[in-house]
């Protein structure tokens, strides 16, 4: 057994582990924290396969940045952690037995099926690296996608903003264009009074015309 | 033993069942959910750079490429519907998530 | 007009009365604004109809001395898939004939009508509408195709339902005139599938061309049974002139149709319309004279209409009625000629029957319009006092109608007795029963109607429904409404109809009968059915016929009905009565008219009418509508109901049936391929 295959065990144990622990923790805090630790494993793994641009993105951008905002989300929301656990045992017979057939099945097509490939032998050519592979492939082949790519984040970006808005009410923000589209009759009124009043009405004469000056 | 490909791939075999059971075992937690959606995207990342390697092709991991980005994007959109979810009903149980009834 | 015909001139005398009716109809009626008055309307009709007249008469001479003849074809209407519609004319000694009597009747009654309908405010209507329908008629005689005819047939039909329910607003005569209708189509149906066998099975509807291909016809049967073609396309053809000439069953119509004015019914009901079926077998002899069974089943039925239709003419109080049946009766008679291959004579009783039945009818309507419209006979008597023209008219008309020797209707009557005692057809031996047995019942008919109006006492003020109220302008008011004579429009129209139906039978029968007049309208295969021949041996001329009959049956039965009637209602008035007690049962099945009217109306109609609401409620309400229409949007529902409660809303629910279906499948694929 070679350092490679015990590493792929240890990282694969530990990240068995804390997915299993994601799902049935307690504390909905615990839960983000094992996924991160779920997470660095698999970045390992990846590693291992010699994908060191992608593990260290998925260090940096997944956990760095998504798990983050869970963890954001966790701690703003304020649940109740007990009436979150009722009910939870009773189902999970049910639910082990459908996840360790599933498991089983998939691994004895792909055990079976994918036995002879072997670790190929790469030209260790100088100067080769991962990243620069993936941003040769990135970038020829792939600039469409990676544009779109682009735009989708943006979308999300946009989309979770606008979801999520509040306005404060008492706001003085007038929206721009509401203002140029004002139309005169929407602030002003023409009423038509008689020019000669008796004296006790002078007041309200003198204020009608002001108006109908303005 | 030799590592084979078939290793990597009931690895994440076996994440991804474990994350499809966390999906229907949570009634309570929304959070959870979501988590366990990333878990299985992580899963199917696994597969792809187990395949990318194994068959010296590039192509694999500039999937996974697309696959994050897209991750992300759900996860910062699924969040914000969760924390409006929580606005509106002060819970985030999924079992009172059922106004879509037919 | 020598020795040709030209269409030109013929073709006056259609359209003549046609352009008369649409002069007074529109001009002279709301319709067209009331442009013309009364006068204009009956001068442009009677113009119209007395220009037919002559150009007929001037035609009659043509064909019967001259010995010229006619077919032609005037305008191609269209021609589909080989099957010409066309508009023609064929003139030969039949059609000339019918001609001649059609416009002189309608001319006759034209002007009857200036007098009876006096103070009618549908004056104008009722001219345009006897204008249309002589129009109509002379189109269907003149024809020399079945469309043609078909044309005319149901133009007269229409016709006769417009003027039938002239009274529009009168109830009865709207149930009248809607039967008239639907009796008549009945007969149409068969009429008009005789004519499509026809048109299928020869290629054409031109009487030459069809009459041609007769021989290949009589060797055909229907397909898919085993019956002779031309049984079958006679059969229908017979179905038509029963309902249009009102042959048993469907001759309940005619007693009906007395609801409309009497100038109608003596134009319609007994001169032309119903004579018009009549005319029709008798242009098609051709193709009759293949069918030994059509002519069987036609003298059967002929046999059983003459008989029975007479004895119901024997219980009627009314005196149109009285009439009425006696045109049935002798419509059966003319059938049972037609039965036993004499169409030329049947076409002869046709001929003297048109003049002596218009004229009674004309005659009825002069005593209605004297005794102040009162139609029943049991409050009237000793008319002759008080209406001497009427009455003369009347008594030469009944001598006619029984058969006295020397008028027109003995020639006619005698000779159709003689034909069927030739003829040795199934069903002969009743109708020899039938015709003789009718000789008594008419002539007892007859004169009891003539006795209780013209002679006895005078019973006018005994009528418990008189009308004391509407007619002030008759001048005279009171309890005693004394009958008058009617004015000159009124009677100068009976005096001319009473001259032929005295003279016309002793002048015509040698020439039409055994003469050469019809030698190419009629077609008669003398070997099968020899009663033509049979009788032309017999005959010596018109005044040898007349003295040999004094010592024949039929003059006996007449004259020991017209005794009897004598005895009954002249000379021991309480027989009647007793009889009729004593034959309680017979009377009210007479006066049921043999309860078909009842069987038309319950059952028939009525349950026309439960099948079309059966299958209005069941059918269409609750099959189509409730099952088929409604019941599929309620299983859609129902299912889509059942089928909702998979829609739980809960996430986890749905995210469990995935995995279970990836579970399914991935157990198919991996354990199961």
């Amino acid at each position: 057994m070679s350092v490679t295959t015990g590493l792929f065990y240890v990282f694969s144990a530990i990240m068995l582990f804390a997915a299993f622990r994601v799902i049935t923790a307690r504390n909905p805090i615990h839960a983000v924290l094992f996924l991160v630790l779920t997470f660095f494993q698999a970045s390992m793994i990846w590693m291992l396969l010699k994908a060191e641009f992608l593990s260290i993105i998925l260090v940096l951008v997944y956990v760095g940045a998504v798990m983050v905002l869970f963890l954001f989300v966790v701690m703003m929301m304020d649940v109740n952690k007990e009436s979150l656990r009722n009910g939870f045992w009773k189902h999970f017979p049910f639910a082990a037995l459908v996840g360790v057939v599933i498991a089983l099945e998939m691994s004895a097509v792909l055990m079976g099926g994918f036995r002879v490939v072997d670790e190929p032998v790469t030209a260790a050519v100088p100067g080769a690296s991962n990243t620069k592979e993936l941003g040769k492939l990135l970038y020829t082949q792939y600039i469409y996608p990676l544009e779109v790519a682009a735009a989708i984040l943006l979308v999300a970006m946009i989309a979770a903003i606008s979801l999520t808005l509040r306005v404060r009410k008492d706001s003085k923000l007038i929206s721009v264009s509401d203002q140029v589209r004002v139309k005169a009759k929407d602030r002003l009124s023409v009423v038509k009074y008689a020019a000669t009043q008796a004296a006790v009405a002078t007041p309200a004469a003198d204020s009608a015309s002001e108006e109908k000056k303005a | 033993m030799i590592l084979t490909l078939g290793h990597f791939l009931s690895l994440g075999a076996i994440l991804f069942a474990l994350a499809v059971v966390g999906i229907f075992l949570n009634r309570r937690n929304l959070i959870v959910l979501l988590m366990a959606i990333e878990l299985m995207l992580l899963a199917v990342n696994t597969n792809f750079v187990a395949f990318s390697h194994y068959l010296n092709d590039m192509h694999g991991q500039i999937f996974v490429f697309f696959i994050l980005t897209v991750a992300a994007a759900e996860a910062a959109i699924g969040l914000a519907i969760l924390i409006l979810l929580f606005r509106n009903k002060s819970s985030i149980s999924v079992d009172e998530l059922n106004t879509l009834k037919g | 007009m020598s020795q040709t015909l030209s269409v030109s001139t013929l073709l006056w005398v259609p359209l003549a009365p046609l352009v008369g009716s649409i002069l007074a109809g529109v001009l002279g009626t709301q319709f067209g604004g009331n442009v013309i008055g009364r006068r204009a309307s009956h001068t442009v009709t009677i113009l119209g109809v007395l220009i037919s007249f002559i150009v007929s008469v001037m035609t009659l001479k043509a064909v019967a001395i001259d010995g010229a003849r006619l077919n032609e074809t005037i305008y191609t209407w269209m021609v589909v898939g080989g099957l010409k519609m066309e508009i023609g004319f064929l003139i030969d000694g039949l059609s000339a004939m019918m001609m001649c009597v059609v416009t002189f009747v309608s001319l006759m009654v034209h002007l009857y009508t200036i007098g009876y309908m006096e103070e009618d405010e549908g004056y104008n209507r009722f001219f345009s509408y006897i204008s249309l329908f002589t129009f109509s008629m002379l189109m269907l005689v003149m024809s020399n195709n079945m469309l043609q005819l078909f044309f005319g047939w149901e133009a007269v039909g229409l016709v006769s339902y417009l003027l039938i329910g002239f009274w529009y607003n009168k109830p009865t005569a709207i149930f009248a005139n809607m039967k008239a209708f639907l009796v008549n189509r009945v007969g149409d149906f068969g009429f008009i599938l005789g004519i499509g066998l026809i048109a299928a099975y020869a290629g054409t509807l031109n009487y030459a061309e069809a009459f041609g291909k007769s021989a290949e016809l009589a060797s055909l049967t229907l397909p898919g049974t085993d019956w002779m073609l031309i049984t079958v396309i006679c059969i229908c053809l017979f179905i038509g002139a029963m309902g249009k000439s009102a042959q048993f069953p469907l001759h309940v119509w005619l007693p009906d149709s007395m609801e409309g004015p009497t100038p109608i019914s003596a134009l319609i009901h007994a001169a032309t319309m119903v004579t018009a079926g009549i005319f029709m077998v008798a242009r098609m002899s051709p193709l009759f004279e293949l069918s030994d069974t059509a002519l069987s089943f036609i003298m059967v039925i002929g046999a059983i209409t003459a008989l029975f239709m007479g004895f119901l003419g024997i219980i009627q109080n009314d005196i149109k009625r009285v009439v009425a049946y006696s045109t049935l009766s002798q419509l059966g008679y003319m059938t049972v000629a037609l039965g036993a291959s004499a169409y030329s004579v049947a076409v002869f009783h046709l001929m003297t029957h048109a003049f002596f039945k218009a004229l009674l009818f004309l005659a009825a309507g002069s005593v209605i319009m004297g005794c102040h419209h009162n139609q029943d006979i049991r409050w009237m008597g000793g008319l002759r006092k008080y209406m001497p023209i009427t009455w003369i008219t009347s008594l030469l008309g009944s001598l006619a109608l029984i058969g006295t020797p020397l008028f027109a209707g003995f020639y006619s009557k005698d000779s159709i007795i003689e034909a069927v005692m030739e003829s040795h057809l199934p069903g002969a031996g009743f109708a020899k029963f039938a015709v003789l047995a009718g000789v008594f019942v008419t002539a007892f008919y007859s004169f009891r109607m003539y006795f209780l109006v013209f002679h006895g006492k005078e019973r006018f003020d005994q009528n418990p429904d008189a009308h004391h109220d509407a007619h002030t302008d008759h001048g005279h008011h009171g309890s005693h409404h004394v009958p008058h004579e009617s004015p000159w429009v009124v009677t100068v129209p009976l005096v001319l109809l009473a001259i032929p139906s005295v003279f016309i039978g002793y002048w015509t029968i040698e020439p039409m009968l055994y003469g050469d007049f019809f030698k190419d309208a009629i077609f008669i295969n003398a070997d099968l059915h020899s009663a033509m021949k049979e009788l032309g041996e017999k005959f010596h001329g018109p005044w040898q016929m007349a003295v040999h009959s004094l010592t024949t049956l039929p003059l006996l039965l007449a004259a020991s009905g017209v005794a009897l009637s004598y005895v009954f209602y002249m000379v021991k008035p309480e027989w009647p009565a007793a009889i009729k007690k004593t034959f309680m049962p017979v009377f009210n099945l007479l006066e049921n008219k043999y309860y078909l009217d009842w069987i038309n109306e319950n059952i028939l109609a009525r349950g026309a009418r439960a099948l079309g609401t059966g299958l209005w409620k069941v059918g269409d309400q609750a099959i189509i509508d409730g099952t088929l229409v409604n019941g599929s949007w309620k299983l859609v529902g129902w299912i889509s109901g059942l089928v909702r409660k998979a829609q739980t809303g809960f996430l986890y629910h749905y995210a469990l049936v995935m995995i279970l279906g990836i579970f399914v499948l991935m157990t198919y694929f991996v354990w199961l391929k």
